[in-house]
């Protein structure tokens, strides 16, 4: 590791009004080293982020970068300063040539015009160092995520920055995917790069971060180098407690069979699918992304209408072809993209808890309203989810609210089969908790919980069985007592 | 027992009351854009004298009914994201349709005026037919029966107008029921249907959540394509009602009817604070908006001002009230940033 210190952030201050954002935060980033930040939802590392890259400017606080002080006033200061940040949202032009995407707005010019060729052989060239498997022709919108995550990252580095902030870029890529983005970022450091890595899987420090500093309620709590410390450590830094039972589970047996599927095909990407989920069990489903995982779980919610197979639901065979006709039976789904499929953004709380269950209080045009707020309040109250008033907007609370509301809501149609498609993505450690809490207080008490996650010290906590998948088959079964992560990454990648 | 009646009572009362102050306070920007716009033609020297009497009011009334009934429709179809171009045309089709029922085959002035209704929701069928099991953009399907519907009517006519001089024909578009024009007291009903429906009917909230994300109201289990048929039925049945209110007021059915209607339909319901991206709107706003357009073009009739300036002075008026409905949520959004 080198040791020549890259950027030096001191005493940056940032209010908002009525929100003192950070305090007094410090940050070092040395040349060569990937430097984690890790913080619940809140704790400010964003607005950390967005002050270096120059979107906002901080009150107080100083700059250096290479032992000079340095302005940033705004992103082209940033840029100047070979900054580059990889946003949590991929911003790409989908309907343009990977070429295009990464020389836009500098397009190598002949005269008047885009000189295309050379930018196709520069662009490509530039790919190739990085021993990507991506042609600089194709279009953006025909790559899988990891790619243009890949994409994005060549982009930024082609501005030649020495600095590179990654926001949580394994949130929507497969464990093979973050193989090779991991790679790609030795690669890097290899060279003198510096990245500032934020996540929220503890899992990866250890495989990728040299150092860690922890943020709290907008304040520096502290920096650890990652070799020397444990999870349970950063996890009490972040959450400013001991965290005691982070996973609270009362294992289950021998329940009756509640749901039973057998043979489910949907001719495209699930392939002869059999499993069965009994009485109080949570039913854990691991694989790969695009394992089809999440397909199975739309074949089974109705989402899927064209696929063959048959579910019975205590014993009895059942038909369904439509959401409809799923929660019909009892079946629920929290998805996946709690932002595409989940939330209605820009209505409130109560709006988003009760859509499910609006017979319940709506007849004809007389609405007891009454009866709307104590729905809503009972399944707030259940999640502990942390909101002003239930007519809040649901997309101004933080992503483990917006879960907290989107169980809720499926826990209101009472289901005797919960599926939650990542319950915890993009959710911080704290609520997580409380969400695997919920999980086992509801299993315990009957219900019976399909967990379909991609992080696997969840799955192996949580589940009494884990179904896994590979290519559209399940390839095993594993109970709890006989689960290792090995056992799992066997038969995912079978 | 009684005391929960009463308590009950008051909550609705309460209710009521903060009903209409949030109305008021979410659509402050266009009513104070109304009242000065109101102010300023009692208080001109030109206008003073005509602009507020009883006459004039139930003229400017009388005169938005139809643009309010296509605007109630069109409310719902921009909430729900999408966008009806057809409802001129249709306002076109059904006066010709139900005048010649009455003129030409000599059908009672009910069954007359039920045709009239009737082929707009046929109309209102098929583009929710179309846009709800293809994914062709409503534009382009309502675009498309826009044609149909101005050609069909020129065919029916021959071009030219199709008079009808009977004294009940005009009740409808014309007449008064009591002192107040016919037209008002079913503008008045055709509003309170749409604020229920939206407000208070299940299928008022799947259409908030089907145009807010559609992609969730499928998981929710919502069946998105019977949300998007009733909505453009609807708007369909209130082009097919305003056709034949604006039928009655001319004494004609005329092919040329209604042209343009359909964008000023879309700009009361732009100018009442509604979102053409969809989710998001209120009822209430579009009336506000409906009479903003009606005063101003009453105004300028008063004023004198040259017809042609007019269409002027109407796009600039409109640019102004959304922008600044652009700047108040601008500054709304800033703070929801900043908060965070």
């Amino acid at each position: 590791m080198a040791t020549n210190v890259l950027l030096q952030m001191k005493n940056i201050h940032k209010t908002f009004p009525g929100v003192y954002a950070l305090k007094a935060v410090d940050f070092e980033l040395k040349a060569g080293e990937v430097h984690a930040i890790l913080g619940e939802n809140g704790a400010g590392k964003s607005t950390l982020i967005k002050v270096l890259g120059g979107i906002y400017a901080a009150d107080q606080g100083e700059i250096f970068i290479e032992g000079k002080k340095v302005e940033i006033k705004n992103v082209k200061d940033a840029q100047k300063n070979g900054i580059s940040i990889i946003h949590q949202e991929l911003v790409l032009v989908p309907y343009m040539t990977v070429a295009e995407n990464i020389f836009l707005g500098r397009e190598p010019m002949k005269g008047k015009f885009v000189n295309a060729s050379k930018m196709y052989e520069e662009a490509q060239q530039l790919i190739d160092s990085y021993g990507i498997n991506i042609d600089a022709k194709s279009l953006v919108r025909n790559l899988t995520i990891a790619q243009q995550q890949m994409v994005e990252i060549i982009k930024a580095i082609s501005y030649n920055s020495k600095i590179l902030v990654m926001d949580e870029p394994t949130s929507s890529i497969s464990e093979k995917e973050v193989k090779f983005l991991f790679e790609t970022m030795r690669n890097l450091t290899s060279k003198g790069v510096g990245i500032i890595y934020i996540s929220h899987r503890m899992s990866e420090l250890a495989e990728i971060c040299d150092r860690v500093t922890v943020m709290r309620d907008g304040s520096y709590i502290g920096t650890k180098v990652v070799k020397e410390t444990t999870s349970d450590e950063l996890i009490s830094m972040m959450v400013g407690r001991e965290l005691k039972n982070y996973y609270t589970r009362d294992f289950q047996k021998d329940g009756e069979v509640i749901l039973k599927c057998e043979n489910i095909t949907d001719h495209k990407m699930v392939k002869d699918v059999s499993f069965e989920v009994k009485k109080g069990e949570i039913v854990g489903f691991a694989g790969l992304v695009g394992a089809g995982r999440s397909e199975v779980m739309k074949c089974i919610f109705g989402l899927t209408k064209e696929y063959s197979g048959d579910i019975y639901i205590e014993g009895k065979k059942v038909v369904i072809k439509s959401p409809s006709d799923a929660i019909k039976h009892g079946i629920a789904l929290v998805p996946e993209d709690r932002k595409l499929e989940g939330l209605y953004h820009i209505q409130s709380v109560r709006f988003n808890s009760t859509i499910e269950v609006l017979s319940e209080f709506i007849k004809g045009i007389i609405v007891d309203r009454q009866k709307e707020e104590e729905i809503t309040q009972k399944y707030i109250d259940m999640m502990s989810t942390k909101t002003p008033s239930m007519e809040q907007a649901i997309g101004k609370l933080s992503g483990g609210n917006q879960q907290k509301v989107m169980i809720g809501r499926w826990l209101a149609t009472s289901p005797k089969i919960l599926i939650l498609d990542e319950p915890t993505r993009g959710v911080d450690v704290g609520a997580k908790s409380e969400i695997y809490a919920i999980m086992n207080a509801l299993a315990k008490s009957g219900m019976s919980i399909i967990m379909i996650s991609s992080e696997m010290p969840e799955l192996i906590n949580m589940s009494d069985r884990i179904y896994v998948m590979c290519e559209g088959r399940i390839t095993g079964c594993l109970t709890h007592e006989e689960t290792t992560q090995e056992k799992i990454m066997k038969l995912a990648a079978k | 027992m009684e005391r929960v009646a009463n308590k009950n009572r008051k909550n609705r009362g309460t209710l009521l009351l903060n009903g209409i102050a949030q109305w008021l306070k979410d659509n402050l920007g266009i009513i104070i854009a109304l009242v000065v716009l109101c102010l300023i033609l009692s208080l001109n020297p030109i206008t003073k004298n005509t602009f507020l009497t009883l006459k004039n009011i139930f003229n400017v009334l009388r005169q938005i009914s139809t643009n309010l009934f296509l605007a109630c429709g069109m409310t719902m179809v921009i909430i729900l994201g999408g966008i009806d171009l057809s409802v001129g045309s249709i306002i076109a089709l059904s006066g010709c349709l139900a005048a010649g029922a009455v003129v030409r085959y000599n059908l009672p002035l009910g069954v007359a005026l039920f045709i009239g209704v009737l082929l707009g929701l046929v109309f209102g069928i098929f583009n929710g037919f179309v846009i709800s099991k293809t994914t062709i953009p409503p534009f382009i399907v309502t675009l498309a029966t826009m044609n149909i519907a101005k050609g069909l009517a020129y065919v029916y006519t021959g071009g030219s107008p199709v008079r009808v001089v009977t004294k009940e024909w005009q009740f409808l578009g014309a007449g008064y029921i009591g002192s107040v024009p016919t037209p008002v007291i079913l503008l008045i009903v055709v509003l309170v249907v749409t604020a229920l429906i939206m407000n208070k009917t299940k299928m008022g909230r799947y259409i908030y959540a089907v145009g807010g994300n559609s992609q969730a109201a499928v998981f929710s289990g919502i069946k998105v394509s019977r949300v998007k048929f009733f909505v453009y039925a609807y708007s369909g049945v209130m082009a097919g009602l305003a056709g034949i209110v604006l039928a009655s007021r001319m004494y004609s059915g005329q092919p040329t009817a209604g042209e343009g209607a359909e964008m000023d339909a879309i700009a009361a319901v732009v100018v009442g604070g509604t979102s053409m991206a969809g989710g998001y709107g209120k009822i209430g706003g579009t009336l506000i908006g409906g009479l903003i357009i009606g005063v101003l073009n009453n105004g300028l009739n008063l004023l004198n001002v040259n017809s042609f300036w007019q269409y002027v002075i109407k796009g600039a008026v409109i640019l102004l009230a959304v922008f600044i409905d652009y700047i108040r949520q601008e500054n709304k959004d800033k703070i929801r940033v900043e908060k965070k």
